[in-house]
């Protein structure tokens, strides 16, 4: 890389990896972090470009574990282009996309085919995360070694679970040889059946079939049982209430290799967002009652959810709509996620470090990517973010080429004003 | 070659290598040493099973097990008949014990069984007043196998005790490995098992043996490779993605033998899957054994037929 370095001043450096927070700047060379600290300004880094924070926060940028693409097979919802466009104003820099795609991410060919195109056209990283199932199936594992060999840094069947255990314990023993990551999403299908938002008091209300909580816990538990039995790695992609942390603490405290996310609309939203039967709020798995949200924050607040993702899944008028019930799960995240989760370091409910932690440090850990840090050799891959800035979001407005946001006309405080991938300036907020 | 007690082998049966000590192994060896002259001279028949009657049944399939045992058979002088499944009464719904009843009434001398259920031979041979060998039982023992396989090592390599052997592959369904490995441990080698998890019996590193899911490791200094046969339909998915997945890790070609001893030997019990576990030019290079083996079957077979025949009723 040829590039002139970039030094960043006057900055709050925030490391939610060691623990730094001071004044200081950054002194970024051939798109890794040369220089980091109070010392480091634009007077000490003589023939450096200059971007002056003027107070903000720089942070490792996000690392976001479960987006959806629309390529290949349905760019009219999203590209990685778009995609990345969204990633890059959301703070996003490393995206890892589900293989929920058509054809799906099961051969080590299409790997290659999405990490190129990643590279011609996304604005920030892409990493692909393979099919665990041939075809999404649930029924024989995918070429596990050749597609990590190829570029694929988990495995998972996106947002199916497999159900047969026998399956799953043979890819999970067999994902263990090679110390690949497993993340799974833990929602038995059948006991969901036809429900589309959470079992109880509100579905019965809108006359709507529910999806119990135990369609997560039973899969959770048995996922468990098998995690122990096969030493696999594994990751519960978005868990939704408090049962399912009692399951994941206990797998934790018996020391298996297990780790839980939860999604931002899980931690921001609940089931009465939903009011006037908002399709952009069917989720899977659903919304839940509040209790169970609060109890989401503050698993994630003391660290026993690890990750929080954006579950970015964008969905185009034909799906989304239509009546409930018919209608498709999921919502775009990339570009809110950061903002709506600032909502609750503003509340008090989380604090700065554990947020930015579980939406960078924590996912390049458990994925293996060098990120999530600003120490000094790891990649320039940054945040410079506003933490007091109001805005509204506004649907029409959002990068993504799908519009099916759960918070159109939300205000939030606090906005990501830059952000830089290997060292480039990819994204610089500019009043309109 | 040290010879032994040649009558140390006395039992009744061959059901498995379980249970044989280490001079029962050896004076059969001893034994197909011999038989190995034999099978070499133009005259290769002996006299020692005349009059004896040998029936082979078969319910799996087998082209070249049946047909050393027939030849073997047929070398000591045995009147041989051959019988497989798809010809018994086994289709029309008669039990395996009741089929052996039946054939037990024609008063053979040597049954040799094949069955696709562990522990049917053993069965069977409780129900039969003749000297019955396993020809392979399910995933459990395969003995004259593991007896070849420990000759040819033997004739290649002077003695057993001391090398470090390799079983690489498909260890869970392997009735194979599982003769093979107690076969060479009770001879004194260091057996290690390879091949993906997966692949491998649930409890097997509490046999004493070392388990390795990495070929380049499990083979580092081996002195012999034993690869074990992928059945086609574990290659799909179910227990490995794909043939040529496994092939990339557990496939043996040379770069992978040149992890063991530069001298090292390389075996296969057939019929091979060449593409899948290995490479055409390990099997048909210099260092592969594979077509003795088939030789040694024959020898081997024999001196188990003569063995078992010296402790048959002669009156």
């Amino acid at each position: 890389m040829t590039d002139a370095p970039l030094v960043l001043i006057n900055a709050r450096l925030f490391d939610p990896s060691d623990g730094r927070d001071e004044r200081g700047g950054l002194l970024i060379e051939n798109g890794v972090i040369a220089a980091i600290g109070p010392a480091v300004s634009a007077r000490s880094m003589h023939g450096a470009r200059v971007h002056d924070c003027q107070g903000n926060v720089l942070a490792p940028g996000l690392i976001d574990m479960r987006a959806f693409m629309g390529e290949p097979g349905a760019e009219h919802r999203e590209t990685l282009r778009t995609a990345s466009e969204a990633a890059a104003v959301g703070g996003v820099t490393t995206i890892i996309c589900m293989p929920d795609t058509t054809p799906a991410i099961d051969d080590p060919a299409v790997v290659d085919f999405l990490m190129r195109r990643a590279r011609d056209t996304s604005l920030v990283r892409v990493h692909p995360a393979a099919a665990l199932t041939k075809g999404l199936q649930g029924r024989e594992m995918t070429e596990i070694g050749l597609l990590r060999e190829a570029g694929a840094v988990a495995f998972t069947d996106g947002t199916r679970s497999v159900t047969d255990a026998q399956v799953f314990r043979r890819a999970l023993t067999y994902a263990a040889m090679f110390g690949a990551l497993v993340i799974h999403h833990v929602e038995d299908p059948c006991l969901v059946g036809d429900g589309v938002v959470n079992e109880g008091e509100f579905a019965s209300r809108l006359g709507l079939l529910g999806v119990p909580r135990e369609a997560e816990t039973l899969m959770l538990e048995r996922d468990m049982r098998l995690v122990r039995l096969t030493k696999g790695r594994y990751h519960a992609a978005v868990l939704t209430c408090r049962d399912s942390l009692d399951i994941l603490a206990k797998a934790k405290s018996e020391g298996l290799t297990v780790t839980g996310g939860t999604s931002i609309n899980h931690l921001a939203l609940n089931e009465n967002d939903i009011g006037d039967y908002r399709t952009f709020l069917k989720l899977a798995p659903p919304l839940r009652e509040e209790d169970e949200r609060r109890a989401m924050v503050e698993a994630v607040a003391d660290g026993l959810i690890d990750v929080i993702v954006s579950d970015h899944n964008p969905q185009d008028v034909e799906t989304k709509r239509q009546p409930f019930a018919e209608s498709a799960n999921g919502a775009v995240g990339l570009e809110t996620m950061l903002s709506a989760g600032l909502r609750l370091v503003h509340d008090g409910s989380i604090p700065l470090r554990r947020l930015l932690h579980a939406m960078s440090t924590r996912p390049a850990e458990i994925v293996g990517l060098p990120g999530g840090t600003l120490t000094l050799g790891a990649p320039a891959d940054l945040i410079e973010i506003d933490l007091e800035k109001p805005w509204v979001v506004d649907a029409a407005r959002l990068r993504s080429r799908a519009k099916n946001t759960p918070f159109d006309g939300a205000r939030m405080t606090g906005k990501v004003m830059t952000t830089i991938v290997a060292g480039k300036i990819v994204h610089q907020y500019r009043d309109v | 070659m040290t010879s032994h007690n040649p009558y140390a082998f006395s039992q009744r049966h061959l059901l498995g290598i379980e249970g044989l000590n280490r001079p029962e192994i050896e004076s059969l060896l001893d034994m197909a040493e011999e038989a190995v002259s034999v099978s070499r001279q133009i005259e290769k028949k002996k006299a020692t099973l005349r009059g004896r009657t040998q029936i082979n049944l078969f319910f799996e399939p087998s082209t070249r097990t049946q047909s050393s045992f027939e030849l073997a058979g047929k070398r000591l002088g045995a009147d041989v008949m051959n019988m497989s499944v798809s010809s018994s009464s086994v289709k029309k719904g008669e039990t395996l014990i009741d089929t052996a009843m039946t054939l037990n009434a024609m008063r053979p001398d040597i049954i040799v069984v094949r069955h696709h259920a562990a522990g049917a031979v053993h069965l069977l041979a409780r129900k039969v007043d003749c000297s019955v060998v396993n020809a392979g039982d399910g995933a459990h023992e395969h003995p004259t196998q593991a007896l070849l396989d420990a000759l040819t090592i033997r004739r290649n390599k002077g003695e057993i005790d001391g090398l470090i052997i390799a079983i690489c592959g498909d260890v869970l369904h392997s009735r194979v490995a599982r003769s093979n490995m107690i076969c060479l441990a009770q001879l004194g080698a260091r057996v290690r098992l390879v091949g993906p998890p997966t692949l491998m019996p649930p409890g097997i590193e509490r046999f004493g043996f070392e388990v390795f899911h990495d070929m380049r490791a499990g083979l580092k200094d081996a002195d012999i490779v034993m690869m074990l046969r992928l059945q086609r339909e574990r290659m799909n998915g179910g227990f490995v993605p794909s043939s040529r997945e496994y092939f990339r890790y557990f496939g043996l070609d040379e770069e992978k033998l040149s992890y063991a001893k530069p001298n090292a030997l390389v075996m296969h019990p057939g019929p091979m899957n060449r593409g899948v576990e290995i490479d055409s030019s390990v099997a048909d290079g210099a260092q592969s054994l594979i077509r003795e083996q088939v030789e040694m079957g024959v020898a081997v077979r024999m001196a188990v037929l003569e063995a078992l025949a010296r402790s048959l009723p002669n009156d």
